[in-house]
């Protein structure tokens, strides 16, 4: 009813005059900063009382679609559910009080909550120590990749100059390595989707600082060659880098460490069920095999002798990528979820995720084509339709599920396909959900060959019709001043 | 049974969909997987708590923390958070969703990014912004390497040494592996020093200039002039700044800069032990396709509705990889939120009153400090706003004030040097927390 009123933005609520804040009264004498540094310009926020506030986000959030909503499976995302005792810890009233600088001695407890998921992190990737502070995945790719820099540093190893990613890697490989100063050579990928060894290890020399990979990879597919290949890479003196985007389908199968990886990430707001919140705040540890502790990013978390926890910086490290110790919140999340499953519950998350991937999968492949064969882990990618005669693309069928209450795949990543329509369904999905999806995706390829033009004009139920995005690439207006 | 509350399939369940996939066992689904990389035995943690073991430990470690009276700041700013905010922030709807890549199920998020960006405009007088990045520290460095990518053949950039120290160690950081030259322009008595700056402008080889307002000091610094020197270099001139204080203080749009950024937790953010955070970052309309991170755009649904989609996506690592702006893959979504329901329930009034209250706090406390003998202002003529740099008289030392305020509860500012502590005031702190404060340094 109110979707038309509150469709508008917060500045067109504006009204002069009203407010929505209150604060203790001020019982200072007035001073002022001398003229010439002060603002001059009208400060153009929007003025409104609090209740419209409330409103316009209550009803702006109606248009918005989460993991509490609907199914989510979205490839390379994780989107598990996100247990709500984890948000009532995260909302601690007196850790939201804790200043970072305050002295450590009033800290212990969040010192503890660090160091407490750095050892569990350690265990569950079979690395020697964690940094939580990197701030997502992304961030952790850098620091990782800092870490090696940093490494190669150490041994007055100048020549590396070069990090190799195979084609199939998610796009943040490439560019992380290319923030950390390195030129990026390509391996490609087999027809099953793994990597070309023979083409991986043709490239090795000793101007590779290290080698990226994300097992299982982008297709889902375990890369069983990894033994193979960390030989390889540890005998040109590189080092072998793990994208934990994927880690998922690992847990309770095999460690990262164990397959002969150096240095890790992992994106707790992924595996470790922390909320994406619209896309971030986010989380990427990094950890890494022994021998390579010292590199890792300032400032540091340490148990003393005496039980107590204390935070230091070491000469030795990569220097800082965060201010202090990460996402906390984010790290507090985590922990409760590792807590809260246990060491039998991580185990069985990795294969029931795998699971659930590969009864889509079986359930879909006689119209939806398979282009890699199975068993597949925690998602697999689809390349379109069978029936390439309908017309009907990999954005339809992808649009067309938001019409049933869905929200769409990953679509057209990885690379390696034209139509790639990429589903990771997480083992926090019951059966019945995965039988509806199932049964939707079939009635979509129904709908395809007897009535494509429903398909190819969807989404039709949802707020808002498909959105002009050249229009808005031609001729970007990104504030309200500009509309 | 199903095995675990999050884990809803039961045995039956798992054999019904095993049979379906012609396997006989969940290690089928492994079978590619070599035996000698297959765990062993199972994970040496602990085992499964239920809901209230999870609830006990994480009281335990509350417990093991103590909520004091927060005189201190260095980047870190102890701001009142609205309830407001928590109740938006909590929906689901808002928390649990991905990034906005559907557009048609994601105006929510999109639209507050479109307002936010709309108001960090307005802060910063500047005429961009993207849709947020992970903090202020990480934010400078960005800016930092835009400045490179836009110069070009330069890599040579230069940063105040009145920066927060550990937003430029971040930046430091990020420059020594993406190559790029940074060097420090001195400070003198507290503020940058304009001939250190003039002369290391001189060989014209700067891609860009990075300084601080409020300087780490709390200091409102005079850059009269640096936008124009930087310009007839070929230089950009970045500024960091604290974003509360951009509703009082000179905004980098009226200095001319061309970058601003900067950590926006002083909207209101929690200080949650260093984290989530915000970085903010605003620019200039040419600048636009140099910047990274996300975009927020209006455009019209085929209804021609107004709405809003992620826009400009060809500068990002998904589809430029190795030759993108920059890594960044995320926005920091509900953070942006936060800064968004702040500034929607502060308006530029409430913007003008907290910042006006810390201010006058600020200068309160630094004066009753200062006439208990046991300290003074270290740059006593500089302007600043709501934080200032004490130092200690002869035979007071930093940790000594820190330790004698413990009694009471007041974390007393942070520690620079023995005889340096640098104290921040905000909405938080009541005069008579300041009188407490000031009568145990007094008894020092």
């Amino acid at each position: 009813m109110n979707r038309d009123f509150y469709s508008k933005l917060i500045f067109e609520h504006s009204h002069p005059g009203r407010q929505g804040y209150s604060l203790p009264r001020n019982a200072f004498a007035h001073v002022e900063l001398p003229a010439g540094l002060t603002r001059q310009g009208a400060l153009d926020l929007p003025e409104v009382d609090e209740p419209t506030v409330v409103r316009h986000y209550t009803n702006s959030s109606n248009n918005n679609f989460g993991v509490d909503t609907g199914f989510y499976p979205l490839g390379s995302c994780t989107m598990k559910y996100n247990p709500k005792i984890n948000e009532e810890i995260a909302a601690d009233p007196v850790m939201a009080r804790l200043h970072p600088l305050q002295p450590a001695s009033t800290c212990q407890g969040a010192l503890e909550i660090y160091y407490t998921l750095q050892q569990a992190l350690s265990e569950i990737g079979g690395m020697s120590e964690f940094t939580l502070n990197p701030f997502a995945g992304a961030h952790g790719e850098l620091t990782g990749l800092m870490t090696i820099h940093a490494y190669h540093d150490s041994r007055e190893d100048w020549g590396r100059t070069k990090v190799i990613v195979p084609d199939s890697a998610h796009g943040t490989n490439p560019a992380s390595a290319a923030v950390c100063g390195y030129q990026i050579i390509e391996v490609k990928s087999l027809a099953d989707g793994t990597v070309d060894v023979a083409d991986l290890k043709s490239k090795l020399s000793d101007e590779v600082a290290a080698v990226m990979m994300t097992n299982p990879n982008t297709v889902g597919m375990f890369e069983k060659s990894i033994p193979e290949i960390a030989e390889a890479v540890h005998a040109c003196g590189a080092l072998l880098y793990y994208d934990g985007a994927n880690l998922n389908p690992m847990l309770g199968v095999a460690r990262p460490g164990d397959m002969g990886f150096d240095v890790m990430h992992i994106n707790l707001h992924k595996t470790f069920s922390t909320p994406h919140g619209g896309g971030g705040p986010g989380s990427g540890p990094i950890g890494v095999r022994k021998g390579l502790e010292q590199f890792l990013p300032n400032p540091r978390v340490v148990k003393l002798a005496d039980g107590t926890f204390d935070v230091v910086c070491e000469e030795s490290a990569l220097g800082r990528v965060s201010m202090w110790l990460g996402n906390f919140t984010v790290e507090m999340r985590a922990l409760a979820y590792i807590m809260s499953l246990g060491s039998e519950g991580l185990m069985k998350v990795g294969p029931l995720a795998a699971l659930n991937a590969n009864y889509i999968m079986h359930h879909l492949r006689d119209l939806y084509l398979l282009p890699i064969e199975g068993p597949c882990k925690h998602e697999f990618v689809f390349d379109g339709l069978i029936d390439k005669s309908t017309g009907v693309t990999t954005l339809n069928v992808a649009k067309r599920l938001l019409d049933f209450g869905f929200h769409a795949p990953t679509i057209y990543f990885p690379l390696l396909f034209h139509e790639s329509l990429m589903i990771e369904p997480t083992e926090t999905e019951t059966k019945e959900t995965l039988d509806r999806f199932i049964e939707v995706m079939r009635q979509i390829a129904v709908e395809a060959k007897e009535n494509p033009e429903l398909v190819n004009s969807a989404p039709h139920n949802t707020p808002i019709a498909h959105p002009d995005d050249t229009e808005a690439a031609l001729h970007p207006v990104v504030t309200y001043k500009e509309l | 049974m199903s095995l675990h509350r999050y884990l809803p399939q039961t045995e039956q369940d798992i054999a019904a969909m095993l049979a379906d996939c012609h396997a006989k066992a969940l290690d089928d689904l492994y079978c590619d997987v070599p035996t000698e990389l297959r765990l062993k035995q199972p994970y040496d943690l602990p085992a499964e708590m239920s809901e209230k073991e999870v609830r006990d430990f994480f009281a335990k470690m509350r417990a093991n923390c103590s909520t004091l009276t927060c005189f201190g700041g260095a980047g870190f700013y102890d701001h009142y958070s609205p309830a407001v905010i928590n109740s938006i922030i909590s929906r689901s709807e808002f928390l649990t969703a991905y990034t906005p890549y559907q557009p048609e199920i994601s105006q929510g998020t999109l639209q507050y990014i479109f307002e936010y960006q709309s108001m960090m405009t307005a802060l910063t007088g500047l005429e961009v912004s993207n849709a947020s990045m992970y903090d202020g520290a990480t934010a400078t460095a960005e800016a930092m390497m835009m400045c490179v990518a836009a110069a070009r053949k330069k890599n040579r950039v230069l940063i105040s040494a009145t920066v927060n120290p550990m937003v430029a160690d971040v930046v430091r950081t990020y420059a020594r592996y993406h190559k790029v030259t940074l060097e420090v322009i001195p400070e003198k008595d507290g503020v940058t020093s304009v001939e250190a700056f003039h002369e290391m402008m001189g060989a014209g080889d700067v891609a860009g200039v990075i300084v601080a307002a409020p300087n780490f000091y709390g200091i409102v610094e005079d850059y009269t002039g640096w936008a124009e020197y930087c310009h007839e270099r070929k230089a950009l001139l970045v500024m960091n700044c604290q974003a509360s204080a951009l509703a009082a203080i000179k905004t980098p749009g009226e200095w001319g800069a061309d970058i601003a950024v900067g950590d926006a937790q002083s909207l209101g953010m929690p200080l949650n032990y260093g984290g989530p955070y915000l970085g903010y970052m605003c620019t200039t309309k040419a600048l636009i396709r140099k910047m990274p991170g996300r975009i927020v755009g209006a455009t019209k649904d085929e209804k021609g509705n107004r709405v809003f989609v992620l826009t400009l996506q060809a500068r990002e690592q998904h589809i430029r990889r190795e030759k993108a702006t920059s890594n960044i893959c995320s926005n920091q979504g509900l953070m942006a939120l936060y800064a968004t329901i702040y500034l929607s329930l502060m308006g530029p009034k409430g913007m003008q009153d907290v910042n006006a209250l810390s201010c006058d706090g600020a200068h309160y406390l630094a004066a009753e400090l200062a006439a208990t003998g046991k300290m003074q202002l270290a740059y006593a003529d500089k302007p600043f706003l709501h934080e200032f740099l004490m130092k200690l008289a002869p035979g007071v030392t930093a940790d000594a004030v820190i330790a004698k305020a413990m009694e009471a509860g007041i974390f007393a500012g942070v520690k620079l040097a023995d005889d340096l502590l640098l104290i921040a005031v905000t909405e938080m702190q009541s005069k008579a927390d300041m009188d407490k404060y000031v009568s145990l340094v007094k008894s020092l």
